[in-house]
């Protein structure tokens, strides 16, 4: 099974909207997400991406088994992880990069998991996060891929993931959801 | 496999010795805990120690009484807050409660109560209910150091905003500045809300069950566990629930992916509130 990991702090919310919507019906990869959102906030998120995604999104709940073809959102106030079994783990240790859930939990634990099968991917924020997690999935032989910083509504975050490793392409939204939706028919490695 | 494959794997095998170390070194026993969570709290306590590997704590683990304390602090995770989730009570207080109050007396388990918040919010609630004085409440933790700031019930001065405000969306009665005195910089919780409670230390891994309770709350837990421990975990909720006993797990934890899910009904999916179906004792006939 091949895996995508998004992350997007500030301006995330159209962002992963519009590349979640490029996203055919019968997408063959799991899809994780981790949208910065405020501690308290409810689980409205998924409801929200819902509106824009032809795959059934959920809002992660522990030890789920990952399956292609859904979109799992981080839920507010909880790490997303995925275990080396391929299953969905949630922690509430201390925020990384003050945050909680963290782009980088996210991604360094599926790099693990899905190694050179897993494509991460940096959209618009006002935070490192997920720099380091990008360049864990590379070390780990996988893709990475960010949004171009001209196109962001925040380009502090895709800057620094490409600074942080060699991105295999930085594309703007559509392309980025195009860049997914051919990948997912790739042959799994 | 890429080199870095290689590292991972080799990786995972020094973990799965130091886990079998801290096992044998101390009883304590993490074998079965989800292992991306327990890499990222080993690494920590690695990286501020400057240990160049996993297995070179496995020394350190053996000769320095101190270090395993660090690293039992590094794996228990105690981030909490009074009524933390408003909803999740309002359901306690419109589908639990009524259910508690055809008992004569109850029995109440924090399993993993970590510095007391949620033994003291249910307090709260059960008072205002007019069950308290009806109910023995347990409150066990693995980690005796979490367990002593439980018995203390105090609380930093700042916190209590978002307590408050957590109590009233929770559906509390009264204000919830009758609960606690106020000094400078933290609070202390009511004198009164710790009769009945029952302070212990409990291991969920190694321990066994505590009898006929009729409501278990374990919330934000299970998260930490494999899914082969958090049904042997869940297993040992079912033999400590009394018929019809509820249990209560964390918003985001679920019954769903368990080999016991057929025991319990489902009492609130959004809140996880379960309930025990009744077993029937099978008669032998013939028997005397």
């Amino acid at each position: 099974m091949r895996a995508v990991a998004i992350g997007a702090s500030a301006g995330g919310l159209d962002a992963i909207g519009r590349v979640l919507e490029a996203l055919p019906a019968d997408y063959p990869a799991a899809v994780l997400v981790v949208q910065h959102i405020a501690p308290h906030a409810n689980d409205t998120l998924a409801r929200r991406f819902q509106r824009h995604c032809r795959l059934p999104v959920q809002e992660a709940e522990d030890k789920h088994p990952l399956l292609p073809g859904i979109v799992f959102i981080a839920p507010a106030d909880f790490h997303l992880m995925v275990e080396p079994e391929l299953r969905l783990s949630l922690s509430r240790e201390e925020r990384v990069n003050y945050s909680r859930p963290s782009i980088d939990v996210l991604m360094e634990t599926a790099a693990e998991a899905f190694c050179s099968a897993l494509t991460g991917v940096i959209l618009t924020g006002a935070s490192i996060d997920g720099a380091a997690g990008l360049a864990a999935i590379k070390r780990l032989g996988g893709r990475a891929v960010v949004q171009s910083p001209e196109t962001a509504e925040v380009d502090i975050m895709p800057r620094a993931a490409i600074a942080a490793c060699t991105v295999d392409a930085v594309l703007g939204l559509d392309e980025i959801g195009a860049f997914l939706a051919r990948l997912g028919y790739e042959e799994p490695c | 496999m890429t080199d870095d494959a290689a590292v991972l794997e080799n990786q995972r095998l020094e973990i799965r010795l130091l886990l079998e170390a801290i096992y044998h070194k101390s009883g304590y026993d993490f074998r079965g805990y989800a292992s991306a969570h327990i890499k990222r709290r080993l690494d920590h306590v690695r990286a501020r120690n400057s240990i160049p590997s996993f297995c070179e704590m496995i020394h350190r683990l053996i000769y320095d009484a101190g270090f395993f304390d660090e690293i039992l602090q590094a794996l228990s995770i105690n981030v909490t807050e009074m009524f933390r989730d408003p909803e999740f009570y309002r359901a306690v207080r419109e589908f639990v409660v009524p259910h508690l109050k055809t008992y004569p007396f109850i029995k109440v388990w924090h399993a993993g109560c970590a510095a007391g918040q949620e033994v003291y919010s249910m307090g709260i609630l059960l008072d205002e209910e007019g069950m308290r004085e009806r109910a023995q409440i347990y409150a066990t933790d693995i980690n005796p150091q979490v367990l002593e700031e439980a018995r203390r019930g105090i609380y930093p001065l700042e916190a209590v905003r978002q307590y408050t405000s957590n109590y009233q969306k929770s559906g509390g009665i009264a204000s919830f500045a009758d609960y606690y005195t106020a000094g400078y910089e933290s609070v202390a919780i009511a004198a009164d809300l710790k009769k009945n409670v029952l302070f212990s230390p409990h291991n969920l891994v190694t321990d066994g069950i505590f009898g006929e309770m009729n409501v278990i709350f374990c919330r934000n837990v299970l998260i930490y566990f494999g899914d082969e421990l958090q049904d042997k975990v869940i297993k040992l909720f079912l033999d400590s629930l009394c018929n019809g006993g509820f249990l209560c797990l964390g918003s985001k934890e679920s019954l769903r992916f368990s080999a016991h899910a057929d025991a319990f009904e489902v009492v609130d999916a959004r809140e996880k509130i379960y309930r025990k179906r009744a077993v029937r004792v099978p008669t032998v006939q013939g028997e005397p």
